[in-house]
């Protein structure tokens, strides 16, 4: 296949970024997106340029590492895919792809595709716990969970915090991050005591860190790559509100 | 070099509770006067940051990703192995314990491997309490599978994402006590060397990957917990960012290096499709429960589309050769079927690297969304990779570099040759000898950063005392200028070969001589072609752009360049070690059919290499192993 790539190339925060275009010819149908930008980067090597920085790691898709708004979608047109599991047969021969960072003023730039994703660190050291000390836990039998909950637990949980959410999101909301880390815990038995603190935490870290709000349109869903539902936004708003009604009440 | 083990005194179940009760404890008041160093944040870094900052330790973690949740624990598929005996099939902590012996070819440290069964239990509980959804029954209780080289159901899992999910429950945990200042956590940072003074560990060089800078660390104890170096291999499953730097450079600064040749091949993973191939993808183990493992007879049907090909004309070689295994027989023993059944020629797929795994009989028998259920996952991440959909036409899969069992050597407390430096989790050596069993990886990180190094890491810094040595001081200077000079020499030549191009070469040499099939005149001829290789980085490499910014070509051309130097040591330790066992096959070592043959009278013992200098050749030493509780024994899984 031959492809002509218009990148985004940066070079720091507060530098200005542009596109760049590049013509990359014999890329394999079999090869996955990020083993093509291996291939464009080699390329630019020979031609003694500099190669694009981009984010990755597992290249499996479940570290979450690797990000890109490919043809205007958050990880490229395939749903539940994340970049790294995308792979060049999705293309056609002669296409121009067009690559950027994912965009969002709480994602700054770090460096061309790089991005800092650290809000969700934050968010998730103000409440995505459960506090429980090493070596103090009961049999892990003691307290019997229905398969339910435990699955609709599960579905929650594997979210792999890439920021597709809010790449994808007019407003840049992480909307969808937060509830369901929130929910993972919310859900279980083990999460009850800390739920109320929880939900209005990591709310307000979420709000802190310059995310917008969100305008239930969806977007964020259908371009995660792990199918993350909109129900745990619905129930993180149920649990925030309860939570601060129960603040006023008591 | 001091090679004591350490092992605790009294009969083997009491070793640990009596070391415990023989550590020395540090006051909780005088605990905040300590600072610890963590490298990584996977399931051993994660969970031993969390657990030491959660004493009132100061912990410094350090972790080259953009945050410690990414770390490549999480692509742990399959499961965790624990001694519950849950399903009432017979297990039992020492049954645990002999199954990891025995599956790790009889080269791995009882005490130690004993030490891991019993804290099995304790992580499930921990993991349960800290809302790791687990798989469950319908009852609500904990469900578990069975996995290869085990003949009860003692796996723990959540779908296929286990690692994932135990990774977020210690990285929950991990963010508790970063919130609370306990821990600094460190990320896009990778550490290039270990200070040590007067022979302690008491620091670490770091470059911060997105300013470029270099700076010094100090600390009372140094934990590495760096995983492993199977990415010397250039094709592996592991992430493209896992690399040997922290081990390899605190090996330079004394630390021994113990069975490097032991390295795993996964039966189960996407066959290469190409050249453009930058990592290969595991299928979980877990698959083979469902899924039967088969060539055609013959080389003619290796063409046809699998489904046109008979029952009688398939070879279901597992099955055939281990009858009381089957399928699940350990990975070592499958890996080399595999390539057995490929070298005959029966090979499929491009190349005719590849085997089939067959689900059809389980999901005739089962229905589609029972497999869906267990595998969905799995099925889909299939589909993608190779296009083709494996509920209606086999998977192929072929053997891959999976995890490594050599690592930097450790006494039972997890200390390394330099008192003060520990290792945990796939870093080290310890506990699964020669081969390790699935679903034990997970197990072991864990077991090493909850349960093990709080002990031992207390003991240590109660019988040292406080020594933190200042940041500015003359031998931390002495290191960081080196790890400058070493970072503009990889600057300064401007050939015309990229890093990942040596990379390349150099994952096809110990491919070629030090993979699945080793003998002696390849790795001869292996240690020579690393040779050369090294000297065309030293003059060819072209790393482009300045090293005070982010820069991922410079970061990369470290990498290789210490992966060309440990592929050396490879080798050298696999022409060694002149017997077969476990992942380690010397061709030169088997039985009439095929079969490993171990030479226990000589090689009984782990090796642990010495670093004698740059150009010099490393010095082997020897830790024997005794065996007191179980016999040795021929690994038969027939």
């Amino acid at each position: 296949m031959k492809l002509t790539l218009k990148i985004w190339r940066q070079n720091g925060p507060s530098a200005n970024g542009s596109f760049e275009s590049h013509t990359l010819d014999g890329v394999s149908e079999d090869s996955s997106f990020l083993e093509m930008l291996d291939q464009l980067n080699e390329q630019l090597l020979g031609e003694g340029k500099e190669p694009v920085a981009f984010d990755h790691d597992c290249r499996e898709g479940i570290c979450g590492t690797c990000s890109l708004t490919i043809n205007g979608h958050a990880h490229g047109p395939e749903d539940s895919t994340t970049t790294c599991q995308l792979h060049m047969r999705k293309f056609r021969d002669g296409e121009t792809v067009t690559i950027e960072p994912f965009r969002a003023n709480a994602f700054p730039i770090v460096r061309d595709l790089i991005v800092d994703r650290s809000a969700f660190d934050r968010i998730v050291q103000s409440g995505g716990f459960i506090s429980v000390r090493t070596g103090s836990a009961p049999d892990g039998n003691a307290i019997p969970i229905s398969k339910v909950d435990a699955d609709n637990a599960m579905d929650a949980a594997a979210c792999i915090g890439c920021g597709a959410c809010v790449a994808s999101c007019k407003n840049a909301s992480a909307m969808l991050f937060t509830s369901a880390k929130a929910a993972h815990l919310n859900l279980l038995p083990q999460g009850q005591a800390e739920k109320d603190e929880r939900a209005i935490n990591m709310v307000k870290t979420m709000d802190e860190a310059g995310f917008g709000n969100c305008r239930n349109y969806g977007e964020c869903s259908a371009a995660c790559p792990k199918d993350i539902s909109l129900d745990y936004i619905a129930k993180l708003n149920r649990d925030h509100a309860k939570a601060k009604l129960k603040k006023i009440f008591s | 070099m001091n090679l004591d083990p350490q092992i605790p005194e009294g009969p083997l179940s009491d070793k640990w509770d009596n070391h415990r009760f023989s550590s020395k404890l540090v006051n909780p008041a005088n605990k905040r006067k300590y600072r610890i160093i963590v490298v990584g944040s996977g399931l051993a870094g994660g969970s031993a940051a969390a657990t030491l900052g959660e004493l009132g330790y100061q912990v410094d973690c350090f972790c080259y990703q953009d945050t410690p949740r990414r770390a490549h624990s999480i692509a742990a598929q399959g499961g965790i192995n624990a001694a519950k005996n849950y399903q009432n099939d017979g297990d039992s902590i020492h049954r645990l314990f002999y199954d990891t012996v025995k599956g790790g070819d009889f080269r791995s440290r009882e005490a130690n491997v004993y030490r891991l069964a019993q804290n099995s239990t304790n992580i499930i509980d921990q993991c349960v309490a800290q809302g790791v959804p687990f798989a469950r029954e319908y009852g609500g209780l904990l469900a578990n599978r069975s996995f290869g080289g085990a003949q009860v159901s003692r796996t723990f899992y959540a779908r296929g994402q286990t690692g994932q999910q135990l990774l977020l429950g210690a990285y929950s945990a991990l963010s508790r006590q970063i919130a609370s200042g306990q821990v600094k956590m460190h990320t896009r940072h990778e550490m290039l060397d270990l200070v040590t003074v007067d022979g302690h560990a008491k620091g670490i060089i770091t470059r911060n990957l997105v300013t470029g800078g270099t700076d010094a660390w100090t600390a009372d104890a140094v934990l590495l917990c760096t995983g492993g170096y199977g990415n010397v291999y250039y094709l592996s499953t592991n992430a493209a960012g896992c690399n040997v730097t922290a081990t390899y450079r605190a090996h330079r600064r004394g630390a021994g290096f113990a069975n490097p040749c032991f390295t795993q091949i996964h039966p189960t993973c996407i066959p290469v499709a190409g050249d453009h191939q930058s990592k290969l993808t595991l299928m979980s183990e877990s698959l083979r429960n469902d899924g039967r493992v088969w060539v055609p007879n013959d080389k003619e049907s290796c063409g046809l589309n699998p489904n046109d090909i008979k029952e009688e004309l398939r070879d279901y070689f597992l099955e055939r050769k281990y009858p009381s295994f089957g399928n699940l027989a350990p990975r070592d023993i499958s890996s080399r079927s595999a390539k057995e059944a490929c070298d005959e020629g029966r090979g499929v797929g491009p190349g005719g690297r590849g085997v089939y795994l067959d689900f059809a009989d389980s999901i005739s028998r089962l229905g589609e969304s029972a497999i869906r259920e267990r595998y969905g996952n799995l099925f889909q991440m299939y589909e993608r990779i190779t296009g083709e959909n494996a509920y209606n036409r086999p998977m192929r899969i072929y053997p891959a570099i999976h995890y490594t069992m050599g690592g930097l050597w450790v006494d039972y407390n997890l200390q390394s040759t330099v008192p003060g430096c520990f290792v945990l989790g796939e870093a080290n050596f310890s506990d699964h000898g020669a081969n390790r069993l699935g679903a034990s990886a997970l197990m072991q990180g864990l077991s090493d950063g909850y349960f093990v190094i709080p002990y031992t890491v207390g003991n240590y810094l109660a019988r040292s005392g406080a020594g933190s040595i200042s940041p500015d001081g003359p031998e931390v200077k002495e290191v960081l200028e080196s790890v400058k000079e070493r970072t503009s020499q990889l600057l300064s030549p401007q050939g015309k070969r990229s890093s990942r191009s040596y990379h390349k070469e150099l994952g096809q040499i110990m491919w070629e001589f030090a993979g699945m099939a080793r003998n002696e005149s390849g790795l001869k001829k292996a240690i020579g072609q690393i040779q050369d290789l090294r000297d065309d980085f030293n003059k060819n490499l072209i790393v482009p752009g300045e090293g005070d910014r982010l820069n991922v070509e410079l970061e990369r051309a470290g990498r290789v360049r210490d992966f060309i130097d440990f592929g050396e040591l490879l080798c050298r330790d696999a022409l060694e070690r002149n017997e077969s066992c476990g992942g380690h096959f010397r061709e030169e070592h088997q039985t009439a059919d095929g079969e490993a043959t171990r030479d226990d009278e000589n090689f009984a013992h782990a090796a642990v290499w010495e670093y004698k200098g740059e150009g010099k050749e490393p010095t082997r030493h020897k830790e024997d192993l005794k065996y007191e509780n179980i016999e040795l024994a021929v690994r038969s899984y027939k």
